[in-house]
């Protein structure tokens, strides 16, 4: 019987199998960032242990980071704690740093890919949920605990139980304004917020062949939030051409050799899955999250649903339905569109890249954001940052009233001094929406770029394709 | 690793569905570089209003509620991979949490830091719920080794799920880093065939 592509990959990475328990798994790739790593490192000194392989692990500095003024000493003690920690650690422990000066510092996930680090049919793993995102290389990565990142760092290996597999399978054209991180709020809508525990997505079908790595990425980085392990999209010559010339990519005849074997990356037509999905692309609009949970979310031009509606029928999801609407004081049956808001950010893991900034200056070229939105653009690199001035991006967005600001993860998680006031409400193209998330109180609601571009515009929830 | 023993306690009920890490553990006090003393922050924001005066109306500071036995809502510890959360539910003094469906980086954390992660039904943890709304204190047994939960005086049971290996080291208070190092010549012989 025929393999899937997760299984591919995942049996060349297989040490030993322990019976009745999990398996020796070997990771080509550790991503590092300064929350998840300290207690890993003190781990290794307390055994008085050294990291097994330093070459493959990749370190950035990008949680904790200001992003305005980091050429000064970060201000919050703790924070630049944390960070001159990352930075006495990696010297400790030979690991290659892309902190704070560096050319390459970003956040992790988009530092990752745009150095040519991640490829496609790597393992990889990172202390952070949305390392998911390097699988749209056609790779298997995931994120782990601090625990794990210690595994790792003391021997490339982790304790790995396979996931069970499902396949997405989105077929179809898509409708004008619709974007990548529109299909994968849609299919989170559909699945719920806990649809995919337990499993490792692939995504397959012409809604995801069709789009760029950019897109490709924003679909794995948001397949965490339907609480999969992961997700991955088979490598095409979009991928190739995506990789090549890169940093650390494989250079020469190393390079027709590596894309000889990517091209073995597919799931055999015979392979079956655990579980699989089918969605039409042309039945998806622009999307918005309404609720606490990336799950809660639904086609901009509808109206918020009841807790019945969206299948609610124990007391205790009813009960936490209504939780939601009360922390955004939302009521069912109330238009999203037209609603007011406070804030617009548009930035982090998920759609911090040139091709999203792109998205945004398209639409806001010429125009003005409303007086009432304050408006936030973080770039999720100092490459990006680069890019958005060298292509002339950064004038457009900066004359329609948005401001620029330096590379890190930023409001996304407001771990910096990046927050959203109490009651205040974001559209924010990050990946959470949670309670607290954004700063405490705030009231997130998770779009696109082009959504969210569209909204500072006319300061209330828009929808993007009335202004293309 | 303390080893992991049967467990007879009364049990904290936390009936909001979805709570993700960062209800368990915010993102502001991730800024440590050592594991302790999270317990203190652990559900911070439901625990203490703006003056950090505590809420009593939250399970976790209310005084009728105690025990080494946290029981949530479906789908626990969803969100960040954080283990932040692990060590906050950890160093809190919580030794198992029981729930009907976990988020996987939760239960994997959790595992490694020697918290229990029991997997019930759903009609299973309804029933918990309501023999704590009966009798706050009403006590669980968790048996590891014959891989029960029970909620003593009704003598309700339901078995649980654990792999061979998770529960050898729980009992054993072995850690998997140990396990992994052992192999260090097995590792070195795949790298090189690659
Ligand atoms: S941008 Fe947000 S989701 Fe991405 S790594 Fe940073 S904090 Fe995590």
């Amino acid at each position: 019987m025929g393999k899937t592509l997760f299984d591919k990959i995942y049996d060349k990475h297989i040490v030993s199998s322990i019976p009745d328990g999990p398996d020796v798994f070997y990771i080509d790739v550790q991503y590092i960032h300064e929350v998840t790593s300290p207690q890993a490192f003190e781990g290794l000194r307390q055994r008085g242990i050294k990291v097994a392989r330093p070459k493959q692990v990749c370190a950035t500095a990008d949680h904790n980071v200001p992003t305005e003024n980091q050429h000064l000493p970060i201000q919050n003690d703790l924070s630049r704690h944390q960070v001159s920690t990352l930075v006495q650690n990696c010297e400790e422990f030979g690991i290659d740093l892309y902190g704070l000066e560096h050319p390459f510092q970003g956040i992790v996930h988009v530092v990752g890919p745009e150095l040519g680090v991640t490829k496609p049919g790597m393992t990889m793993v990172c202390g952070d949920s949305h390392t998911s995102t390097h699988g749209a290389f056609g790779a298997i990565a995931f994120g782990v605990g601090t625990s794990e990142v210690e595994m790792v760092l003391a021997t490339q290996c982790l304790m790995q139980h396979r996931p069970k597999r499902m396949r997405i399978t989105v077929e179809g054209d898509l409708q004008k304004g619709v974007t990548a991180k529109d299909i994968v709020l849609y299919v989170i809508s559909k699945t719920t917020a806990a649809g995919g525990t337990g499993y490792f997505v692939e995504f397959a079908g012409s809604a995801f062949s069709s789009l760029t790595m950019e897109g490709r990425m924003t679909v794995c980085n948001m397949s965490i939030e339907m609480g999969a392990r992961g997700g991955l999209i088979a490598p095409d010559e979009t991928t190739f051409e995506y990789v090549k010339g890169r940093e650390f990519a494989p250079k020469g005849a190393d390079w027709d050799k590596a894309v000889s074997e990517w091209k073995e990356l597919y799931t055999d037509e015979d392979a079956t899955f655990d579980k699989e999905f089918n969605f039409d692309a042309s039945d998806i609009e622009p999307m918005i999250t309404y609720g606490t949970n990336p799950g809660m979310g639904i086609g901009i031009t509808q109206k918020i649903p009841s807790a019945a509606d969206i299948g609610a029928t124990t007391v205790k999801e009813i009960e936490s339905f209504d939780k939601a609407m009360e922390y955004m004081d939302f009521k069912p049956g109330q238009a999203m569109l037209g609603k007011q808001i406070d804030y617009v950010f548009v930035g982090s893991c998920t759609n911090a890249r040139i091709e999203d900034f792109r998205e945004v200056a398209e639409i806001v070229k010429g125009k003005q954001k409303a007086d009432n939105v304050t408006a936030w653009l973080v770039p999720g690199s100092k490459q990006v940052e680069k890019q958005i001035f060298d292509e002339g991006l950064a004038e457009i967005i900066e004359a329609a009233g948005f401001k620029i600001r330096q590379p890190g993860c930023s409001a996304c998680l407001a771990m910096n001094d990046d927050k959203v006031p109490t009651g205040a409400y974001c559209v924010s193209t990050s990946n959470r929406n949670f309670e607290g998330r954004q700063g405490p109180g705030a009231r997130t609601m998770l779009a696109s770029p082009s959504t969210a571009a569209a909204t500072a515009i006319v300061g209330k929830i828009a929808n993007p394709a009335d202004l293309i | 690793m303390e080893k992991f023993n049967t467990i007879i306690s009364s049990a904290v009920p936390l009936t909001t569905e979805n709570i993700d890490t960062d209800q368990i553990i915010p993102a502001r006090f991730l800024k440590a570089t050592t594991r302790d003393g999270f317990g203190d922050n652990l559900f911070r924001d439901w625990r203490f209003d703006k003056n950090n005066d505590p809420i009593t109306t939250f399970p976790l500071e209310d005084p009728k509620y105690d025990g080494s036995i946290l029981v949530a809502g479906k789908n626990f510890g969803c969100g960040s991979s954080r283990e932040h959360a692990a060590w906050a539910i950890a160093d809190y003094g919580f030794k198992v949490v029981i729930c009907s469906e976990f988020a996987d980086i939760f239960q994997n954390n959790a595992l490694n830091n020697g918290v229990l992660v029991v997997t019930v039904s759903a009609e299973f943890l309804a029933k918990s719920f309501s023999a704590i709304e009966v009798n706050n204190q009403a006590a669980f047994k968790i048996d590891l080794k014959n891989q029960f939960v029970e909620l003593v005086a009704s003598g309700d049971k339901e078995s649980f799920q654990i792999n061979g290996y998770r529960k050898e080291c729980l009992i054993n208070g072995y850690d998997n880093i140990d396990y992994l190092i052992s192999q260090k010549e097995k590792i070195a012989a795949f790298e090189s065939a690659k």
